[in-house]
């Protein structure tokens, strides 16, 4: 059988004359240990909240801030008026966007569930947001379906200015301190920036295979 | 092992060098990829030590291989997926096709992964009527042209704008075939809409994976595109193929690891997109696919396990080594002859297949260091070069002319009279033949450095001269 074939060979090259000790192993799963955070990945607020949209930036997504939740919707519009977007949404069912005042803006075309690959924009709500490289973190679930950071041509995503973090290990824990129990979600994406390629002649192209445009909306001080 | 042509090196190397489309796609490596990394380091003071906490964390996991590839496998199953243990391409080969059977796949996509290559799994699965799309672009563009990758991450590298405007219009016929196709932008629009088709009609879809995790069953994928993505959530079955050294402890670890290989790769912060995959989709999920498989490929990487190539074992697949490589810039990856190409390639390659097969690839380095200097995981590619220059030696694989003449070099050397003696005499000689010119243009039994440059004509007094004089 090829398990005890591989793991036979490991053993052998490995020179393990006796079982590993494998408390010490144990212990390192149990309370994992944390590499070099690099400065920029330890701001306190407001600081980081800056960075996170300067990185954000740079890797061309583009972003707006609202001081609350009741203002998204506003600031969905203005956006879309602005790309010249159609004004058909698909929401992720999560009740901080679907309890938008949606109502507010009746000329939006508001659907949730996952996509098909025929929705022209969609709306996501990220766990986190990671300030040392402008990264959003968005897990999959009975409320956020993944394939709406995949399909739409162009993703919106809203981000509680609470949950910027510094570093990627941050966001690791405020998902896990969301989770009923242990198991983390089907998928944990991490996305900094929309879709591009450079694979014809070395020039860099936005909007590969996933979104062409990403927008950022950021809530609260 | 299949299709491969290491020992044809030399021949490849001169066809390539001869290729006008080859070396104008090559020629800007300097201010692609080399100035885009360089500016990422920049940015980071704290790199090196990043760097420093990667190669320690691929330390500690190979040396703990076998308790991490239990665990890891043990989690993947403890949430409803699947491990196929592989020992060879074979093997791996097999479990994919028997997956595709059991579902009734017609079409498969495919995200990249190298170890796909390895294991020859699209030709296998068109031989057995399954039909393989590859998403990423570059991978796409190949293979419409039926050709191989020639770079880690940027398989197409080697092709030109032009050549590559001239595929998609052979290819896609049923566009206007009037259209203008000179912007990579248009191209890749065009590649867009014909892969979305294949993205939704897919029954599998397979991706590679940059990491293993043990401490919770999980793959990761990092792209820029988001073709891996779509390849993993819109069929019905993922299937990972992966080899046994992707494998760190825990998320942190990755964490740390990722910290250095997109500023390596692309010189970005972070890939577009990392993702993590934990097994099939939940009961509520919305999407995402309802079976999950990890095929786990040894394929020789045991047999390099404690033994002097074992530090290979850390590289993490950044191309960093290889846009560094003179010899890779001028050449290009398809000279290599198999899967892995550059330095990475040529220290990998006769690991994996045997050095009988590929004895020109420890040969083709300057041993200029740029690679070691530059790979996040510190691997020391010109030492594990310099060992399979030895064990070719040893086992008689190189030619006799090189043979008789390190001999002869090393009889030399051990006699230091008879050398000073020697070199004295020729270069007397040789400066008194050459003081009109200052330069050979060919020299006897150095054709293989006249042909490509001049040879300088000794002047006056030698090194060896030069420090008995200063230390008097």
């Amino acid at each position: 059988m090829s398990r005890d074939q591989i793991l036979g060979n490991i053993r052998r090259a490995l020179q393990r004359t006796a079982p590993p000790e494998t408390a010490p192993l144990e212990a390192r799963l149990r309370e994992p240990p944390t590499g070099p955070i690099p400065a920029r990945g330890q701001l306190p607020q407001p600081e980081r909240i800056e960075l996170f949209l300067a990185m954000a930036k740079r890797a061309s997504a583009s972003t707006a801030r609202v001081a609350d939740a009741a203002a998204v919707p506003g600031a969905v519009a203005e956006f879309l008026a602005r790309e010249n977007l159609p004004a058909r949404l698909k929401l992720a069912p999560d009740p901080a966007l679907t309890g938008l005042p949606w109502e507010s803006r009746p000329l939006i075309e508001i659907s949730t569930g996952a996509s098909a690959g025929n929705d022209p924009v969609s709306l996501g709500h990220a766990i986190a947001g990671i300030a040392e490289t402008g990264t959003l973190m968005l897990a999959s679930g009975p409320m956020g379906p993944s394939t709406l950071n995949f399909l739409p041509d162009t993703e919106i995503v809203l981000l509680s200015a609470a949950d910027v973090v510094g570093g990627l290990e941050e966001a690791w824990r405020l998902l896990r301190g969301r989770l009923p129990a242990g198991q983390l979600p089907r998928t944990v994406n991490f996305i900094t920036g929309p879709s591009r390629s450079a694979d014809i002649g070395q020039k860099l192209q936005l909007g590969a295979h996933g979104p062409r445009r990403l927008h950022i909306i950021l809530v609260g001080e | 092992m299949l299709g491969s042509t290491p020992l044809e090196f030399k021949d490849e190397a001169k066809l390539a060098l001869a290729d006008a489309n080859l070396q104008k796609a090559l020629a800007g490596m300097d201010d692609t990829f080399v100035a885009w990394r360089a500016s990422a380091v920049e940015r980071l003071p704290e790199f090196e030590a990043l760097r420093d906490a990667a190669k320690g964390i691929k330390d500690h996991a190979l040396a703990n291989l076998d308790f991490y590839l239990e665990r890891f496998a043990g989690n993947v199953e403890a949430g409803g997926g699947k491990v196929h243990w592989c020992a060879d391409a074979d093997a791996a080969r097999a479990a994919v096709l028997a997956i595709c059977r059991r579902v009734g796949a017609r079409t498969v996509t495919k995200g990249k992964t190298m170890i796909g290559e390895e294991i020859a799994i699209n030709e296998h699965l068109e031989a057995n009527g399954i039909t393989p799309v590859e998403t990423d672009l570059g991978e796409y563009i190949i293979q419409l042209r039926h050709e191989t990758p020639s770079h880690l991450i940027a398989p197409a590298i080697h092709l030109t704008v032009e050549q590559v405007g001239e595929t998609f219009r052979e290819a896609h016929r049923d566009l206007d075939p009037q259209r203008p196709l000179v912007d990579p932008g248009d191209m890749l629009t065009e590649a867009r809409v014909k892969l979305r088709k294949s993205f939704l009609a897919a029954d599998v879809g397979i991706t590679g994976a940059n990491f293993l995790i043990a401490e919770t069953g999980s793959t990761v994928i990092v792209t820029n595109e988001g073709n891996g993505d779509l390849t993993q959530i819109l069929p019905r079955v993922h299937i990972v193929i992966a080899s046994i050294e992707k494998i760190v402890p825990t998320l942190n670890d990755a964490s740390t690891i990722l910290r250095v290989l997109a500023r390596s790769a692309t010189g970005q912060e972070m890939s577009v997109y990392t993702t993590f995959s934990t097994g099939p989709r939940r009961p509520g999920d919305l999407d995402g696919p309802e079976e999950f498989h990890v095929v786990l490929l040894d394929n020789g990487r045991t047999a390099l396990l404690g033994t002097e190539f074992a530090d290979m074992l850390r590289c993490i697949r950044c191309g960093a080594c290889l846009d560094h490589c003179p010899v890779y810039q001028k050449v290009g990856g398809h000279a290599y002859g198999w899967v892995y190409s550059g330095p990475m390639g040529a220290v990998l390659t006769p690991g994996l297949i045997g050095i009988e097969k590929a004895t020109p690839l420890p040969n083709a380095s300057t041993f200029c260091g740029r690679c070691e200097s530059v790979c996040p995981m510190r691997i020391p590619l010109p030492k594990m070069l310099r060992h399979w220059r030895e064990r070719e030696f040893e086992r008689h694989l190189t030619p006799s002319r090189y043979r008789a003449g390190m001999a002869l070099w090393g009889f030399l050397a051990r006699h230091p009279r008879l050398y000073r003696l020697g070199s004295g005499l020729a270069g007397r000689f040789l400066g008194a033949l050459g003081r009109r010119r200052g330069a050979f243009r060919s020299l006897p039994l150095a054709g293989g450095w006249t042909a490509y440059r001049d040879m300088p004509a000794p002047e006056g007094p030698s090194f060896q001269q030069l420090w008995a004089k200063r230390r008097r």
